[in-house]
């Protein structure tokens, strides 16, 4: 038999660590085991004021307390500690809102894709109409209407950017729903469910995964925005966000106050962006 | 025109009409018009032969094989399959018969579905009529086909074009079907690929008795394989019967140009100089 030599498949698959996978997730582990430890390893209560230690450099200014290695803002709280407590907020978010805005988005996106008819026709308009509103107007307008909150914030981010899973999954779907492997699938006796879920679906994860990553770094952004304009919980709360806000207000004075959750945040959405990315190659049997 | 056999049909077409609407010329009120791709005739693909279809590009052959397993409903005319007119029923009425309807993908890169791997390709099907769908039994179906077990592991991507398409025969005869369509499985292959699933094909309508309808536009392989041979041209009939009989004596200037195409080896006398 000439066509049945044995290769080594799964020969391409070792070698080099990858990278686009490993940093980012580093650092994400380094920010949830923080999220998730932080009345344990915060070395101060966040919201404790003391006037008498108020805008103390980072550690490697001259001027500094011992203790306090990021500084303190301008009520003297302690920026790592703030930042400890942020990155719960951060997280718990951007964890919740964007696995509902997937969930809603994709199934959607999905049935519109392989339905088609008018399945199709009523979702896509439906997009059309909810894209047409200006995002942050939007966002800001529902939190206005429910009230200020972490519901709210989450409410909001599943309710604005659902679009943006169902016009991509659609469209994925559509382009597989014209494989062979659907009528295959078809003349094999599936139903069309069963077809869509165990055929399709698994073609369409490694966008839904890479899009489920993208839209957790968005979810973070939007509270972060949400937390800036004062619309997010409780102002004295932690967040990286209303930080960021405080310490516009001190920036020529007080740098760090500012600069450090900024770094946490560009890091935390790069992460997850490039996350989406690398898992996507990682899941896909053809690129592996 | 009817069929010169003597067998009973086991799939019967009668009047079988089938247009696409034309979206390229539509215009901008109404319905668009519509393209006739089959325009009503009426076949025999006798019980336990080889038939095959031939024609050009655009002549309807693969859209009248997916009227036969019905992945398209025709506009009109029936399709009884052994005595059945499944021309118009709901797809929750084909189910229980898809069974005995199985078909081979001209692409099989594009008809295995790459996340899975071969075995429960194979073995999906299976379970789904009640009739296995352990890894062993794809195992079995493999065998059948010459596939070592080793295969039943690897994903699509990681056969050869031959090889997959010896996946595609194997999920259509795992389920031990009446009839199988065809339709260009060995367009996509090199030569000796080709000259191998063939054999294989013709081994497996023989040995399980099944009933092959096999579209192609080479009739080199259709002389080598097929029994019977219908020739479309234009979504009309333009020759068929027995393919010794047609190829012999060829009714149409369709059936004549398909032959003259049919490139064969021409000594040149100064060759050897």
């Amino acid at each position: 038999m000439a066509d049945t030599t044995i290769s080594t498949p799964r020969a391409r698959r070792s070698g080099k660590p990858n990278l686009r996978l490993w940093l980012p997730l580093l650092w994400l582990g380094f920010v949830a085991l923080a999220a998730i430890l932080a009345p344990l390893v915060a070395p101060h209560d966040p919201l404790t004021q003391d006037l008498m230690l108020e805008r103390l450099p980072p550690f490697f200014i001259d001027g500094t307390e011992p203790g306090y290695l990021l500084g303190t803002d301008s009520l003297g709280r302690d920026v790592l500690s703030r930042m400890i407590h942020g990155a719960r907020i951060a997280l718990f978010v951007s964890l919740i809102a964007a696995t509902a805005t997937c969930l809603f988005g994709s199934v959607l996106g999905l049935v519109a894709g392989y339905f088609g008819g008018w399945w199709d026709r009523v979702i896509s308009r439906l997009v059309d109409i909810w894209m047409a509103f200006p995002p942050v107007l939007f966002a800001v307008l529902l939190v206005a209407v429910m009230g200020t909150g972490l519901t709210s914030v989450i409410a909001a981010i599943a309710l604005i950017d659902w679009t943006r899973f169902a016009r991509v999954i659609r469209a994925e779907t559509m382009v597989q729903s014209r494989m062979d492997y659907v009528d295959s699938s078809r003349i094999g006796g599936a139903r069309r469910i069963a077809t869509l879920a165990s055929e399709i679906l698994p073609n369409v994860l490694p966008s839904i995964i890479a899009l489920l990553m993208l839209e957790m770094g968005i979810a973070v952004i939007v509270e972060a925005i949400l937390s800036f304009v004062n619309l997010s919980i409780s102002s004295d709360d932690p967040t990286w966000g209303s930080m960021i806000a405080e310490g516009r207000n001190a920036i020529h004075f007080a740098w760090w106050v500012l600069l450090f959750p900024l770094i946490a945040l560009f890091l935390t959405v790069l992460s997850f962006s490039t996350l989406g990315e690398g898992l996507k190659q990682r899941f896909d049997p053809v690129l592996q | 025109m009817t069929s010169t056999n003597t067998t009973a049909p086991l799939i019967s077409v009668r009047n079988l009409r089938l247009s696409f609407p034309d979206r390229a010329h539509k215009s901008l009120i109404g319905a668009a018009p519509r393209i006739e791709v089959l325009k009503g005739f009426s076949i025999d693909i006798p019980d336990g032969k080889i038939t095959g279809i031939v024609g050009e590009s655009g002549s309807g052959k693969s859209t009248l094989g997916r009227v036969l397993v019905r992945l398209l409903e025709p506009d009109s005319g029936e399709v009884l399959f052994d005595g059945t007119d499944i021309a118009h029923l709901d797809e929750g009425a084909l189910r229980p018969l898809r069974r005995d309807l199985q078909m081979i993908f001209q692409d099989p890169m594009s008809s295995l579905n790459p996340r899975h791997k071969v075995w429960r390709i194979i073995a999906q099907p299976m379970k789904r009529y009640g009739r296995g769908g352990s890894k062993s039994d794809a195992i079995a179906a493999l065998t059948k086909v010459g596939l070592p077990a080793a295969f039943a592991d690897r994903y699509p991507h990681e056969l050869s074009g031959g090889q997959r398409q010896r996946v595609g025969i194997a999920r259509a005869i795992a389920l031990e079907p009446r009839f199988i369509l065809a339709d260009e499985i060995v367009s996509g292959l090199d030569v000796s690929s080709q000259a191998q699933v063939l054999a294989l094909l013709k081994d497996l309508a023989r040995d399980m008795g099944l009933t092959v309808a096999f579209i192609s536009h080479d009739l080199s392989v259709i002389r080598h394989l097929c029994d019977e041979v219908i020739v479309l041209n234009h979504g009309e009939i333009v020759d068929q019967g027995p393919v010794a009989e047609v190829f012999d004596a060829p009714k149409s200037d369709i059936t004549k140009a398909l032959l003259g195409a049919i490139p064969l080896p021409e000594l040149d006398d100064n060759w050897f100089d």
